[in-house]
């Protein structure tokens, strides 16, 4: 029978299954942070239980570290935290790349760059945005503690099946349109939480000419319309990008797992519950003017008109009224980061608009590094000294204030245009409104002052 | 865990969809390294401006949550039923859930019921009308019951057995460690290990 990429990776994780049950499927690669990670370890340790597979789990420091300062910047509570992952790492033979070292950085960024993500595998991560790890054609989805917990005694996971949704993008992207318009427009389409209970596999010519980045950002939003998984099938563009990284096979390994990854399609026939159309060619730049990422529009529209209670409350959270021209709203920070738009790409998109010019007095602006060696790549090319030079602080590798849980975060009734992944009420600071956008959107109304259409500055 | 059959109690009405996890419990309440102790911070912002439909002395004590469609959505923080729980709320009803936030309410032993939308608007109107209103959520029955109402909902055959059973999902499945051993020992040699 025909079948989705979607199945063939569930089916390829069966390691039980029976009528009436779950099927229990085998975790490829477990990704640990500090923040989800510290009770599950806890509860191993109450009843006497061991990590089965230390080898095939890897754990990083990124919700709360600082990003300048090293960790005495970090209060109390988060040093307690980073300071219990280190020491369940020890005691339990998991490699930790914690903070200081070169390979930490957000979970879902160093997965990819290490090579530890690949194709066909099965991903989970005690947090939600782990669907980002599906760009490479692997089935990766956010648990939570107890189920962390859970992965870390039996490497396994109990699952219901999932229906399958295709969103079919095709056409070329307009300049100054990106994989983040992509899914900006899409979710404003869906809403919150059409892709509930589904796998999402995005495909079409649009995806297709993605960067692996690209595809990152637009998996990573996945969770955001309530999608179990995204993924995207991996084809020369995958290979090309994990060719040589440091846990990517060698030598005769690398051709028995590419002539494996190269079966890793939906078959031509396979059943879909729902296949959703994107029209690349007609997407503009995207800012979300609400508190959900649906409360979305292009830049060259206005504030819409309330349409529901939601609206209304977003409306008066973010101080905005209905009929305003996204490009009258003056901003006051801006973030460029998270693990859905802080790779190298997204900072030299970024600064080819900041290139010569400089931050308006008026705002602060940040970048935040996904890595740190992406931090190292940025600056190996002299990134850092655009961003600096145009009044932008250079930080250090984190998840920052994309959720606020480090001394990065925004002052009560403070606006900002984010290139993050979560406009909910304070999430970037309590009383904080967010915008988010794509990196140059961003660098854009960091330069202006105001939300803007980034194509009028190329 | 403690088996879950039946909650019977108040309702307390959240008339709000797309409620996220950030506002359940904010990210500041992260930093522990516990389990509980999560209730004090339960819509700690929403709480923080005064008024908050869960503060009013008529929902003092609820233990049934009636909330809006896709409760729970955003992050996979499972502080957010832990908060709820320790709040005192031992069932949710909505009409949708975000799917990781209902996982981890049935790992914390919190019941979260799906009704159709009509169904969770009447609840909505008869507690708003009279907050004493009683309710019966029975897991057993898999109904909502009271005073001129009855309601059939359903839920995972498997979640259901496993909260009516109490049962630790880490012993169910270390019962497959030899299909778990089989299996892994026909994983192709290529795929990375952290070492």
């Amino acid at each position: 029978m025909a079948k989705t990429l979607a199945q063939k990776l569930w089916d390829a994780h069966v390691v039980h299954s029976a009528q009436g049950e779950p099927d229990l499927l085998f975790v490829d690669l477990h990704l640990v942070h500090e923040v989800t990670s510290p009770q599950a370890f806890e509860g191993l340790r109450l009843a006497g239980r061991k990590v089965r597979r230390p080898d095939l789990t890897i754990a990083t420091m990124d919700h709360n570290v600082p990003t300048r300062g090293g960790v005495r910047a970090a209060d109390e509570l988060s040093r307690k935290q980073m300071e219990v992952l280190a020491e369940n790492c020890r005691r339990e033979g998991i490699p930790l790349h914690q903070i200081g070292s070169r390979r930490q950085g957000i979970v879902h960024v160093i997965g990819p760059e290490l090579g530890l993500t690949q194709p066909g595998m099965l991903i989970v991560c005690g947090d939600s945005h782990t669907s980002t790890h599906g760009a490479f054609g692997a089935l990766a989805f956010g648990i939570g503690t107890s189920e962390v917990e859970l992965v870390l005694a039996t490497q396994c996971l109990p699952q219901k099946r999932q229906g399958d949704i295709a969103v079919e993008v095709s056409g070329d992207l307009p300049l100054g349109v990106t994989a983040k318009d992509i899914v900006l427009g899409l979710i404003g389409k869906t809403g919150t939480s059409l892709g509930q209970g589904h796998l999402v596999e995005y495909r079409g010519s649009t995806i297709r000419g993605l960067s692996m980045e690209g595809r990152m950002t637009v998996c990573n939003m996945s969770i955001e319309w309530g999608a179990k998984a995204g993924m995207i099938a991996p084809d020369e563009t995958t290979f090309n990008y994990l060719e040589g990284r440091p846990h990517a096979p060698r030598g005769a390994a690398w051709e028995a797992a590419l002539d494996s990854w190269r079966s890793l399609t939906s078959d031509d026939d396979a059943p879909f519950d729902r296949v959703i159309p994107v029209d690349a060619t007609k997407l503009e730049p995207h800012v979300t003017w609400g508190t959900t990422p649906a409360q979305v529009v292009p830049v060259t529209g206005r504030v819409p008109a309330p349409r529901s209670e939601t609206d209304e409350r977003a409306l008066r959270y973010m101080d905005l009224r209905p009929g305003t021209a996204l490009a009258d709203i003056a901003i006051d920070r801006v973030f460029i980061g998270s693990c859905t738009n802080a790779r190298l790409e997204d900072l030299r998109a970024a600064a080819s608009v900041i290139h010569g010019r400089h931050v308006h007095p008026k705002v602060r602006a940040m970048v935040v590094p996904g890595s740190t060696s992406v931090k190292r790549a940025a600056e190996d090319e002299g990134l850092d000294a655009v961003f600096k030079a145009a009044g932008f602080e250079w930080r250090n590798a984190g998840c920052s204030m994309c959720l606020g849980m480090n001394p990065d975060i925004l002052a009560p009734g403070e606006r900002c245009a984010s290139t993050s992944n979560r406009n909910f009420e304070g999430r970037q600071g309590s009383g904080g409104r967010t915008h988010l956008m794509s990196p140059p959107m961003a660098a854009a109304a960091a330069i202006t002052g105001h939300l803007v259409d980034v194509r009028e500055l190329m | 865990m403690e088996p879950v059959t039946q909650v019977s109690g108040h309702m307390a009405p959240l008339d709000l969809a797309d409620v996220d996890t950030d506002q359940i419990i904010p990210k500041q309440f992260l930093k522990r390294i516990e389990r509980t102790g999560y209730g004090p911070f339960l819509f700690y912002d929403w709480r923080a401006r005064g008024n908050f439909v869960l503060d009013r002395p008529e929902h003092k004590g609820a233990s049934v949550l009636v909330a809006g469609a896709n409760f729970g959505c955003g992050s996979s923080r499972e502080h957010a039923p832990w908060a709820l729980r320790d709040f005192g709320f031992k069932a949710i009803i909505a009409p949708s859930f975000a799917d990781i936030f209902r996982n981890n309410c049935y790992k914390t032993g919190l019941l979260a019921l799906t009704l159709p939308e009509s169904q969770v608007r009447h609840l909505m109107d008869l507690v708003t009308e009279d907050p004493t209103v009683e309710v019966t959520v029975d897991l057993r029955a898999q109904r909502v019951h009271g005073d001129g109402f009855d309601y059939r909902f359903e839920i995972d055959s498997f979640a259901r057995e496993m909260l009516l059973g109490g049962l630790d999902d880490i012993s169910l499945v270390e019962r497959h460690d030899s299909d778990i051993a089989a299996y892994e020992k026909n994983r192709p040699e290529w795929l990375p290990t952290g070492r």
